[in-house]
């Protein structure tokens, strides 16, 4: 059976809610009028037309348009090969459509991708949360009013807020000390460790002074005061 | 005559507290964060695993540590800008990555037909060689992650033979860029095709140790074998792709099914597995490396002579020593770097064979050198989505097992 046949029976069983079947470059594309129907219209897609596979999800941001938003399925199934792509608008003050997951589970990320990157939401998601970014991010990057060099915004809460585990930590060597004690990760202290490695080299040999020659490994008990008292 | 034992025999009240502090006990459930910095995540993958004992019982992938906006990035340069982007996708394949790419655009325009046949071979080449080198790595990783380290120095070892050939043929061992729209950045360089039978001939035998280490290894068939099967339906439903849904018996191959470039040309199988689990999923990809080579050393032989760009000054650069004395040329060259090449209007989806799954490419273009959407359908994306309903019941140990088997990679996972 060839895409263009089943288009054409689905088409058949939703006559007033899609349009013709458009080809370009050998792909079938339909509008649906109603993205409020979306999931009737796939589950007869999926059950009896055998679009077994959900391929993908996206959102299109039609700036400056009426409606705004398109949403494009891409179908497809394992047992006639064929491709469908189904498309509806969503308006911006109704930024909502009904979610699939009841249809392909596969669609859960797709949709949450697009919550996230669009802000479109889904009614009746089961964990409609922010995937890529993080939970609190204000913006939604994929629309068209979103500029390419980003927007400040407030990073989330970190669990190092002081220097990352691997910036100047009490493990880390420092390169190019003159023998291997000036450069093994003995006695370091991360709090009064500074970027520039030669004041980091000058403050190895105040540590020295301080407590003699590093003995072995473990922690030293008492970090020295930077004013000498 | 046996001892005398005074018994305790606890009141109702204490049995009862008791009780109530057993009850407390199991219905403890620890929080354990798995990532996102934990050798077996293979990236930046974090997931939070909520155990009961060693059992888990709810499992919340987080992801986009890695996310850098690439479908953003996209919408703001022209098509050939976009193609080094894709090297980033699945940076453990980028020739696979950049072949797909070109040839969506190339959809798009309408040219893919137009491919001459040497182009359309090379490009063969490269995709196959990108999953040979994939695989090895995944193999290496996985075999590493359940404790096998002899494995990843074997693997490691071919799949440095696989980047020595990238670096003569592109340039560049990781960031190739190797592809153009309407061809390839340049023709093999003299000597590659030797260079190319010679790897084929080691790296059959490489595969072949490399099994022998592991397929009945009985420490790695423990911990993979009936781990996480995962059925025909739930692979389906949940669009799992490439090695992970034949692992689970689908035979569906992109390069069967909707064949592209010269794959309809070559003999090669597509194997499947039976069980769906994490044994089978390394199984296929051993099998899926030696078919590779297969569809090399017929690439090889068969390879033809002639260009390797489309004769199209519109779509593809012309030789520089015409661009700097004749004026035509350096008018298209000149059009073509500033401007992009011209796709027409429209909207294409282009799936391609990926290692680790279907990739693919949804442009929706309004004319001119820059997409206005450009999707990318991520294959670890999609087969990650699968995690929190295959890890539960599982133990802790076992998801690095599982990890490994799905083989995905977080920079195409977040783009």
């Amino acid at each position: 059976m060839t895409a263009l046949e089943l288009a054409n029976q689905l088409k058949a069983r939703f006559p007033e809610l899609l349009s013709e079947p458009q080809e370009f470059r050998g792909e079938l594309t339909m509008k649906v009028a109603d993205a409020e129907r979306l999931p009737e219209i796939c589950g007869v897609a999926k059950k009896e037309l055998g679009f077994d596979y959900l391929v993908d999800i996206t959102s299109i941001d039609n700036y400056g348009e009426d409606p705004r938003f398109t949403l494009v399925y891409h179908l497809y199934g394992y047992g006639h090969l064929r491709y469908l792509r189904l498309k509806a608008d969503v308006s911006e003050e109704k930024n909502e459509a009904p979610t699939l997951t009841g249809v392909w589970r596969t669609a859960n990320w797709h949709e949450r991708e697009i919550f996230d990157m669009m802000g479109i939401r889904f009614r009746g998601h089961p964990d409609l949360r922010r995937i890529l970014m993080w939970d609190g991010y204000p913006y939604y990057p994929l629309r068209k009013d979103f500029p390419l060099s980003g927007k400040p915004s407030d990073l989330p809460e970190v669990a190092f807020t002081q220097p990352a585990p691997l910036m100047g930590g009490p493990f880390v060597t420092i390169a190019g000390g003159k023998d291997t004690i000036s450069r093994e990760p003995r006695v370091r202290i991360p709090q009064t460790d500074a970027v520039d490695m030669n004041a980091r080299l000058e403050r190895r040999k105040d540590i020295k002074a301080a407590h003699g020659e590093a003995r072995g490994p473990g922690p030293i008990e008492k970090a020295p005061k930077k004013d000498g008292n | 005559m046996p001892e005398l034992r005074e018994i305790q025999v606890p009141d109702t009240g204490a049995r009862a507290a008791q009780a109530d502090e057993l009850q407390d006990l199991q219905g403890e459930k620890m929080v354990l964060n798995m990532g996102p910095s934990h050798p077996a995540t293979h990236g930046v993958l974090r997931i939070v695993l909520e155990l009961d004992g060693e059992i888990i019982t709810k499992a919340t992938p987080d992801i986009g540590y890695l996310h850098r906006g690439d479908e953003k990035i996209a919408e703001n340069m022209t098509y050939t800008q976009f193609i080094p982007y894709t090297d980033r996708l699945d940076y453990l394949a980028p020739l696979a990555n950049n072949v797909a790419y070109v040839l969506a655009v190339e959809k798009l325009m309408g040219i893919d037909k137009q491919l001459p046949p040497r182009c359309q071979f090379i490009r063969v080449i490269c995709c196959e060689l990108a999953r040979v080198s994939s695989h090895l790595l995944g193999l290496g990783s996985f075999a590493m992650d359940v404790g096998a380290m002899t494995v990843f120095l074997h693997t490691f070892t071919e799949r440095e033979k696989v980047y020595n050939l990238c670096e003569s043929l592109t340039g560049a061992r990781f960031t190739t860029s190797y592809t153009r729209i309407g061809g390839v950045s340049r023709d093999l360089p003299p000597g590659w095709v030797e260079q190319c039978r010679k790897f084929c001939k080691e790296v059959v035998v490489n595969i072949d140790e490399t099994e022998t280490l592991l397929t009945r290894n009985r420490i790695f068939v423990d911990r993979t074998q009936g781990v996480a099967a995962i059925s025909k339906a739930d692979a389906i439903d949940y669009g799992l792709t490439g090695p992970n849904l034949r692992g689970s018996g689908v035979e569906h191959d992109l390069r069967k099914t909707q064949p592209y470039l010269v794959y309809d040309q070559l003999k090669f199988d597509v194997p499947i597995g039976s069980a769906g689990d994490c044994y089978d999923r390394y199984l296929l990809r051993v099998e899926e490396m030696r078919q590779s080579v297969r569809i090399l050393e017929q690439c090889l032989d068969k390879l033809p002579g002639g260009p390797v760009n489309v004769p199209d000054m519109k779509i593809v650069l012309p030789p520089k020593e015409r661009v700097l004395t004749r004026m035509e040329e350096l008018i298209h060259h000149f059009i073509n770097v500033t401007q992009g090449v011209n796709a027409p209007p429209g909207e294409i989806y282009f799936a391609h064979e990926n290692p680790k799954g279907e990739l693919g490419f949804y442009i929706d273009s309004k004319g001119g050198g820059t997409p206005y959407r450009l999707k990318i359908r991520s294959p670890s994306f999609v087969n990650l989505s699968i995690l929190p309903h295959v890890l539960p019941g599982l133990m802790v140990s076992d998801v690095v097992s599982v990890l490994g088997s799905f083989d995905f990679v977080m920079g195409e996972c977040d783009r």
